[in-house]
C-alpha cells in the first residue's frame, strides 16, 4: 500500500525487482563467513572470560591447558600488553583497553584469555583447564549511581566514571524559558538492548612474518575508521592489515562493528603460534559481551506557549557507554546532536552531555545508533505536552513541524535538513493510515471497559553521516588542535572487461540489504543493459578495492551515498563511451541513448552498436582510439557532499546528508488478564526520498519496524546489582517471533534530497527510532500513566496498574 | 548395544539430500557440526547452538528438527534433508520461488532453517493458514525481515499446493 | 558452546539401559529427544561421562489406551501424541497443553517421557501429569515401581528417579465424562517457558487446579465447588500462597496476577467443558 504510487523514474529505478542474492541464499550456496575454507593449518580459538563485573586480575595459571593434547598456545593479557596497544577511540582518555584485559576486569564477559587449539571442541575443553584468581571489587552498573562519588572507579587513571560533560547552548534558550507560558518536563530511561544478528562473529587472521603484516578475515560491517584503530593497535601501517569480508553476512544492524577487538585478538594469536587461527563466536559469547546499543538517562524539558507551539528545549543526557568507551564512541550521543530539536522548529536549545561508564558490556553501533534513544525523550515529552495544552497530538506536532517552505532548513544546532513535506506527509497518513477510525475504535474498546490507547511519533531519520559529527564532544579549542574532520567520501569503481560486461566495487559492506541488487538496477539504467547482467563484487577486501574512512554499512548510508556515487560513476563512464561511440555512429554524443544492451541515435534507433562492443574496445584496440580519448576500461568516482562541514566555533554540526521522516501511530490493547500488549493497528508514514527499490526499502522498513518492536516490548540487557549478567541465552534476552511482530501498514511520501546523486535518502533505521516510542505512547495513553519505561514486559505493565490488588485474606481455599 | 568411546572417531552414515554419506564423528560432535564442518553441507547455519533461534533446522526422517541439538551419531542410519536437497536439477522449489517473489528472506542466514520447517509444514499438513504458519515460525528468530514476508511467502505457496492437489479425503 | 566429551551408548533393548546406569554410578545420563539435555551440554551444564541414547529403543513407541489410562513409552515425541488421533477423547487437557510445549522444531524431537524426566518447574507436561495425578512406570534393575506424579517430581529439575532408574512410561487418566478440562498459560512469547501456567479439572462436586511456573514443582489445589466470589477469594488466596516467586524473567506481583486472573478464566473455561 502507498499513498504516492511509485515513482518509476527508469526502466529499472524505482522498480521492486527481484533480488540478485536470492538464488544462492535460498539453495544453501550463500558464503558466510564460517563457510568459507580454511588453510588447512588453521587453529580454533575459544575465549575465556570475566566471571566478574569488576576484578583486578592475579595469577593465570595456564599450564594445565597447554599440557592438553591438541592445544597449542594460550594468549592472555600479558600478550596483549606485549605485542599490541590500547583502541583509541572518540575521546582522549587515560583508559587502556586492551584486546585481552590486563591488570583488571570490568565487565562480566571480558575476554581474560584465549585458547588457541586444533578445534573449537578441544579449545573449550581447556577453557576449564585455566585457572585465575580473581580480586573482586565492588561494581557499578547503574549510570546514575556511576557518577557519584561513592561509585567505583573503572578507570583509575581516568579518576572518575565520568568521561565528558559538555553544555551546548544554540539560541536563547534561558530567554525562552522565562517567557513561556508552560514548561513541561519529563525523565526517561533507555535501557540497554542489541540487534544481535542471527550470524555472530567471525574472525579468521593470518600472520605473515615475512611482511610482518595480517590477512583478516572478518564479517566486520565498517565504518573504517576503525580500520586505522585496528592498525595501530597491532602496531601496523595501515596497507599491513588487509581486511576482508565474506561474500555473504547474517545481518548485522550495526552490530559487527564490534567485531574489531576480536580481529586485533585474532592477529595477536595468530602472531603467536604463526599460523592462521579462527575463531566463531557463540551465542553466549555474543548475548554476555558483544555489543549492545547505550543506555541513556534523559531529561527534557520544553518551553510552551498557550498556543502549543514550542519554543526551547533543555536536554540533560547522561550516556551509559559500558566498561570501555569503544570506538567510535562516544558517537551515539553525537550523532543526532544537529537535529536535537527533532522535527520541529523551535530556534532555542540548552542541552548537557555526560558521558559514562558502568560495570556492563561496552555500547556500540546499533540500528537506530542514538535516535532511539533521543526520540524517546522528545516524542515522550510531545505527548506530554499534548496531555497537558489538552491538545490533539497530531496538531500539537503539526503546529510545530519545520515547514515545507523552509527546506533546506538549518536546525539551531546545525543540522541542514534537506527536503521533507512534514505536514502533508502527517495529512496522508492521517488519511490513508485511517487515524480516525482508530479513534473510533479506542472509544469503543473503553465503552466495553476494554484499554485502549493511541500513540504516534514524528522522527527525523539521519543518514550518511558526516564523519566529523563525533569531534563535536571536544570543544573549539580542542577540535582546532585536532584538525578539521568532516565529509563522508564514497569510492564507487565500475570496470568493462574484454567482452563489454560490468563489474562493480563498492564501499559499503552489505550484511543482508539488497546493496548488490540496488546497485545493478542502478548500473544496468544508465548504461542500458540489465540488472543481472552487471556483476558487483559481493566481499569486500580492503587490499583491493578503494575505501576511505567512511567505507562500511552503517548510518544508512547505502541509499544517498553509494547508491548515488555510483550513479555518478556509471554516468561518467557512460559518457566517455558515448565519445567512442559517436565516432562509431557518427552521432553527435548528445544525441545517443544507451537501451536495450545497444547505444543508438535517437533520431535513428536502427543506426546502433551493441554496448558490449563498444564497452569491450579499449581492451582490444587501445592503439586506435579516436584523437584526444583515453582508453575506457574504469571508472572510479569519489563523492563527498559539501554540507558536511566540520563543526563551526559555536558547535553547529550537520551531522548527515540527508534527512528523511517518519510518521508513525497505533492502537494496543492492553490485555487485562496477561498484561500482554497487542499491537491493533500500526501505521507506518515513511519518507526516504526517491526509491530505488521499493521492495527492498520495504524490507528495511520491516525490519526496523520488528527492531522497534523488540525494544519496546521484550528486549533488554539485565544485570542484577552485582553486575552479573541476566539476559545470557536467547531464552533470557528475547526476541520477537512471527506470533509477536504483527504486520505494519507501511505508507510512503517522496520528498527527494537535492543533496544526494539520485536524490535518495536512507532508511535503515527510522522504525527503530520511532517504533518504540509510539508503542510506548500509546500504551501510556492506554493506562493513563505518565512514566513507562521500555521494554514494556507484561509483568512491568502489570506494575503499572497495580495499585488494585487484593489483599490476602486467609479463610477461602482449603 | 554399541558403544562408543569419548574422544575417538565412528563411523556415521546416513542419507543426506537422497545421497549415502559417510564419515567419522565423535560422539559429542554436534550433527549441526558434521554437517558444516565434516560434510562441507555449510547450508544449514547456526545461531544460538541452544535450540532457539532454528537457524540450524534440519529434517530428520522428514521431519523438521535442531541439528544444533542432535548429536551427529544420532543421525546414523537415518534421512537427513537440509536446505541443499530442495532445489531440483537447478529449479528452485515452489517454496524457494515464493520467498524470492515476496522478499522473505534479506541476508539469508536465517532462511535455510525456516525453508526446512515450512517444507514439513508443506508435506505434513492440509490445513494451513495464517496462525499456524505464524506458530510454526515462532520456532525461528529473523532479525532481518520481520516475518510479514515470510508469511505472505508461506500462505502463498500453500494456496498453490492446495489448488492443484485434490484435497486428502476427496 | 560445544559439549564436553562423553562416552555414546546405542541401546537396543531396555536391559542394556539399566545395565549402563547402574554401572555408570550416577554419571550417565538418558538421552531420549535432547532437547534439554543436549542445550545443557552445549553449555557445559553437565558433564556426564556416559550419555545412553534410548531414542530409538524398540517396542517404546507406543501410546497404548488402557483401563482408565493412557500408556505413552518413552520414545513417544511430543509431536507423536499431537498427532493422535485419540487425543482429544481421551486426553483433552493434553490436546490444549501440548500446543504450548515449546515449537514444533523441538516437539518433533523431544519425548514426552524426557519432559516429565527433566521437571522443569515451569514445564507444561509435567503440570499436566500433576493435574490429572498421572503415574511414571519406572525401570532399573531392581525391576519396575510405579510413582504417583506428586512422587515423582520432587524439585526444580529434580524427580525421585534412582541415578540406575529410567522412566520407561507414563500414565495419564483418560478423560472422565463429567469432568471439563482446561488450560491456560502465559509466556511472554509464543514457546517460551510459562511464567504461569494453570490446568484445571472441573466437575459438579469441586475444580481441581494445577499451578505451574511460581514454584519449584507444580502446585495443586482442590476446592469443594463454590460460588463466583468465593471463586475469586479462593483465587486470591492461592495466588498469595504461591506467586511469591521474583526472578529475572516477572515479579512476584504479576505471578500472582496472573493466579487469579488467569485461574479464573481457566476454570471458567473448565466448568464450560463439564458434560
Ligand atoms: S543453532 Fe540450533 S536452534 Fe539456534
Ligand atoms: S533474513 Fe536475516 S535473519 Fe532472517
Amino acid at each position: 500500500m502507498a499513498s504516492e504510487s511509485v515513482t518509476l523514474w527508469g526502466r529499472f529505478l524505482g522498480r521492486s525487482i527481484e533480488r540478485v542474492e536470492d538464488a544462492a541464499l535460498l539453495t544453501g550456496r550463500g558464503r558466510f563467513g564460517d563457510d568459507l575454507p580454511v588453510r588447512a593449518d588453521t587453529l580454533h580459538a575459544a575465549f575465556l572470560r570475566s566471571p566478574h563485573a569488576h576484578a583486578d586480575l592475579g595469577v593465570i595459571d595456564v599450564s594445565d591447558a597447554l599440557a592438553m593434547k591438541g592445544v597449542e598456545a594460550v594468549v592472555t593479557g600479558e600478550d596483549a600488553k606485549a605485542h599490541t596497544k590500547p583502541f583509541v577511540a572518540g575521546l582522549k582518555q587515560p583508559i587502556k583497553h586492551y584486546c585481552v584485559a590486563v591488570e583488571r576486569v570490568r565487565y562480566v564477559g571480558e575476554p581474560v584469555a584465549i585458547v588457541v587449539a586444533k578445534d573449537r571442541y578441544i579449545a573449550e575443553d581447556a577453557l576449564e583447564k585455566i585457572h585465575v584468581t580473581y580480586q573482586p571489587l565492588s561494581a557499578v552498573v547503574d549510570v546514575e549511581k556511576s557518577i557519584t562519588s561513592a561509585a567505583p572507579v573503572l578507570h583509575e587513571a581516568v579518576g572518575s566514571n565520568l568521561l565528558s560533560d559538555r553544555t551546548f547552548i544554540y539560541g536563547a534558550p534561558d530567554e525562552a524559558f522565562l517567557d513561556s507560558d508552560h514548561r513541561v518536563n519529563i525523565t526517561v530511561r533507555y535501557p540497554r538492548n542489541s540487534c544481535t544478528p542471527i550470524e555472530c562473529f567471525v574472525v579468521v587472521a593470518e600472520y605473515d612474518p615475512a611482511k610482518g603484516g595480517y590477512d583478516v578475515l572478518a564479517n566486520f560491517q565498517g565504518p573504517f575508521t576503525l580500520h586505522s584503530v585496528m592498525a595501530l593497535a597491532l602496531g601496523v601501517p595501515a596497507n599491513r592489515l588487509r581486511l576482508r569480508t565474506p561474500p555473504d553476512s547474517g545481518g548485522s544492524f550495526g552490530v559487527k562493528q564490534a567485531v574489531f577487538p576480536y580481529v586485533v585478538a585474532m592477529a595477536l594469536a595468530s602472531r603467536l603460534v604463526c599460523r592462521p587461527v579462527k575463531w566463531v563466536e557463540d551465542r553466549l559469547e555474543h548475548l554476555l559481551a558483544a555489543n549492545a546499543a547505550t543506555g541513556r538517562v534523559t531529561r527534557i524539558e520544553a518551553a510552551v506557549n498557550n498556543e502549543g507551539e514550542i519554543i526551547a528545549f533543555d536536554i540533560d543526557q547522561l550516556e551509559d557507554c559500558g566498561a570501555y568507551l569503544r570506538a567510535p564512541e562516544p558517537a551515539s550521543l553525537y550523532r543526532m546532536h544537529g537535529n536535537l530539536s527533532g522535527a520541529y522548529k523551535l530556534r532555542h536549545i540548552r542541552v548537557r552531555n555526560r558521558v559514562a561508564l558502568t560495570n556492563t558490556v561496552p555500547s556500540g553501533l546499533n540500528r537506530g545508533f542514538g535516535g532511539p534513544q533521543l526520540y524517546y525523550a522528545i516524542e515522550r515529552l510531545m505527548d506530554r505536552i499534548a496531555v497537558r495544552l489538552r491538545m490533539d497530538p497530531i496538531e500539537l506536532r503539526k503546529r510545530n513541524f519545520v515547514l515545507a517552505e523552509q527546506f533546506p532548513y538549518r536546525c539551531p544546532a546545525g543540522a541542514l535538513l534537506d527536503s521533507g513535506d512534514y505536514q502533508r506527509s502527517v495529512d496522508l497518513a492521517v488519511t490513508d493510515g485511517k487515524w480516525q477510525e482508530l479513534l473510533r475504535r479506542r472509544n469503543q474498546a473503553r465503552a466495553e471497559g476494554r484499554l485502549y490507547g493511541i500513540g504516534c511519533a514524528a522522527v527525523v531519520e539521519s543518514s550518511m553521516s558526516n564523519m566529523g559529527y563525533i569531534t563535536t564532544v571536544l570543544d573549539a579549542e580542542e577540535r582546532a588542535r585536532v584538525g578539521p574532520k568532516n565529509g563522508a567520501l564514497t569510492i564507487v569503481t565500475v570496470t568493462l572487461d574484454p567482452l563489454g560486461s560490468v563489474s562493480v566495487v563498492i564501499d559499503s559492506l552489505p550484511q543482508g540489504q539488497g546493496h548488490q541488487t540496488a546497485i545493478a538496477q542502478v548500473i544496468a539504467e544508465v548504461l542500458g543493459i540489465l540488472p543481472e547482467e552487471v556483476a558487483i563484487e559481493s566481499g569486500f577486501d580492503s587490499g583491493v578495492a578503494g575505501w576511505s574512512i567512511a567505507a562500511g554499512n552503517y548510518s544508512s548510508r547505502f541509499a544517498p551515498a553509494v547508491a548515488g556515487t555510483a550513479y555518478l560513476a556509471a554516468s561518467r563512464l557512460r559518457d566517455r563511451l558515448s565519445r567512442l561511440a559517436c565516432q562509431h555512429l557518427n552521432v553527435a554524443t548528445e544525441k545517443l541513448e544507451f537501451a536495450d544492451g545497444k547505444i543508438f541515435s535517437s533520431d535513428n534507433p536502427a543506426n546502433s552498436v551493441p554496448f558490449r562492443r563498444i564497452a569491450g574496445s579499449s581492451h582490444w584496440s587501445p592503439g586506435t582510439l579516436p584523437e584526444g580519448l583515453e582508453p575506457v576500461v574504469r571508472e572510479t568516482a569519489t563523492w563527498t557532499p559539501p554540507q558536511l562541514e566540520a563543526p563551526d566555533a559555536s558547535d553547529r554540526i550537520n551531522g548527515a546528508t540527508a534527512y528523511g521522516f517518519i510518521f508513525d501511530f497505533c492502537g494496543v490493547e492492553v490485555d487485562r488478564v496477561t498484561h500482554h500488549i497487542r499491537i491493533d493497528h500500526y501505521v507506518t508514514m515513511h519518507d526516504a526520498g526517491r526509491r530505488i527499490n521499493p521492495a527492498l526499502l520495504d524490507g528495511q522498513i520491516r525490519g526496523a519496524f520488528a527492531h522497534g518492536i523488540g525494544a519496546a516490548l521484550f528486549e533488554r540487557f539485565r544485570y542484577d546489582d552485582d553486575g552479573q549478567f541476566l539476559s545470557g541465552t536467547f531464552a533470557d534476552y528475547l526476541v520477537p517471533t512471527a506470533c509477536e511482530v504483527p504486520d505494519p501498514i507501511i505508507l510512503h511520501t517522496e520528498s527527494p534530497s537535492p543533496f544526494t546523486p539520485l536524490g535518495t535518502k536512507g532508511a535503515g533505521e527510522g522504525q527503530s527510532m520511532s517504533t518504540p516510542v509510539c508503542i510506548a505512547n500509546a500504551v501510556a495513553d492506554a493506562l493513563g500513566v505518565d512514566d513507562i519505561e521500555l521494554p514494556l514486559t507484561p509483568d512491568r505493565v502489570a506494575a503499572l496498574m497495580s495499585d488494585d490488588e487484593p489483599s490476602f485474606r486467609s479463610a477461602g481455599a482449603k | 548395544m554399541r558403544r562408543l568411546n569419548a574422544g575417538q572417531r565412528h563411523l556415521v552414515q546416513f542419507d543426506l539430500n537422497g545421497k549415502l554419506v559417510s564419515e567419522e564423528s565423535e560422539p559429542r560432535l554436534l550433527l549441526s557440526d558434521f554437517l558444516r564442518g565434516v560434510l562441507g553441507s555449510t547450508g544449514s547455519h547456526v545461531g544460538c547452538e541452544h535450540g532457539v533461534c532454528g537457524a540450524c533446522t534440519v529434517r530428520l526422517n522428514g521431519r523438521a528438527v535442531r541439528s544444533c541439538l542432535t548429536l551427529a551419531v544420532q543421525a546414523n542410519g537415518e534421512r537427513v534433508e537440509t536446505v541443499e536437497g530442495l532445489a531440483r536439477d537447478g529449479v528452485l522449489s515452489p517454496l524457494q520461488q515464493a520467498f524470492r517473489r515476496h522478499h522473505a528472506l534479506q541476508c539469508g542466514f536465517c532462511t535455510p532453517g525456516i525453508l526446512m520447517s515450512l517444507a514439513e509444514l508443506l508435506d505434513a499438513d492440509t490445513d494451513v493458514n495464517e496462525k499456524s504458519v505464524r506458530e510454526l515460525l515462532s520456532g525461528h528468530l529473523c532479525r532481518c525481515t520481520g516475518y510479514g514476508n515470510i508469511v505472505r511467502a508461506a500462505l502463498d505457496v500453500f494456496a498453490e499446493v492446495s489448488a492443484t492437489e485434490p484435497a486428502p479425503d476427496a | 558452546m560445544k559439549p564436553p566429551v562423553f562416552d555414546y551408548a546405542f541401546v537396543e533393548h531396555l536391559d542394556e539401559v539399566v545395565e549402563l546406569l547402574a554401572a555408570d554410578g550416577g554419571e550417565a545420563r538418558l538421552l531420549a529427544g535432547g532437547q534439554s539435555l543436549i542445550a545443557m551440554l552445549n553449555m557445559r551444564l553437565i558433564q556426564p561421562t556416559l550419555v545412553v541414547d534410548i531414542s530409538r529403543l524398540p517396542d517404546h513407541d507406543f501410546i497404548t489406551l488402557k483401563e482408565g489410562v493412557v500408556e505413552i513409552g518413552c520414545t513417544v515425541t511430543q509431536s507423536d501424541l499431537q498427532l493422535w488421533p485419540g487425543l482429544a477423547e481421551s486426553l483433552p487437557l493434553l490436546k490444549r497443553a501440548l500446543p504450548w510445549v515449546g515449537h514444533r522444531q523441538t516437539r518433533n524431537k523431544g519425548t514426552v517421557c524426557g519432559s516429565i524426566a527433566h521437571a522443569d518447574p515451569s514445564a507444561e507436561l509435567p503440570l499436566c501429569l500433576a493435574a490429572l495425578n498421572g503415574e511414571a512406570v519406572l525401570y532399573s534393575s531392581r525391576g519396575e515401581r510405579v510413582l504417583a506424579a506428586h512422587e515423582l517430581q520432587v524439585g526444580t529439575l529434580e524427580t525421585a528417579c534412582e541415578p540406575d532408574e529410567m522412566i520407561r512410561a507414563l500414565r495419564f487418566p483418560r478423560a472422565v465424562p463429567g469432568v471439563g478440562y482446561g488450560f491456560g498459560e502465559v509466556a511472554y512469547r509464543h514457546g517460551d517457558f510459562a511464567i504461569v501456567a494453570i490446568a484445571v479439572l472441573a466437575s459438579t462436586e469441586g475444580v481441581r487446579i494445577a499451578v505451574g511456573g511460581v514454584s519449584e514443582k507444580p502446585e495443586i489445589c482442590e476446592w469443594p465447588l463454590m460460588e463466583d466470589r468465593f471463586l475469586n477469594d479462593a483465587l486470591n488466596d492461592l495466588a498469595w500462597k504461591l506467586g511469591t516467586t521474583e526472578d529475572q524473567h516477572a515479579t512476584a506481583y504479576y505471578r500472582r496476577s496472573l493466579i487469579r486472573k488467569l485461574g479464573r478464566r481457566v476454570v471458567g473455561e473448565a466448568l464450560a467443558c463439564v458434560g
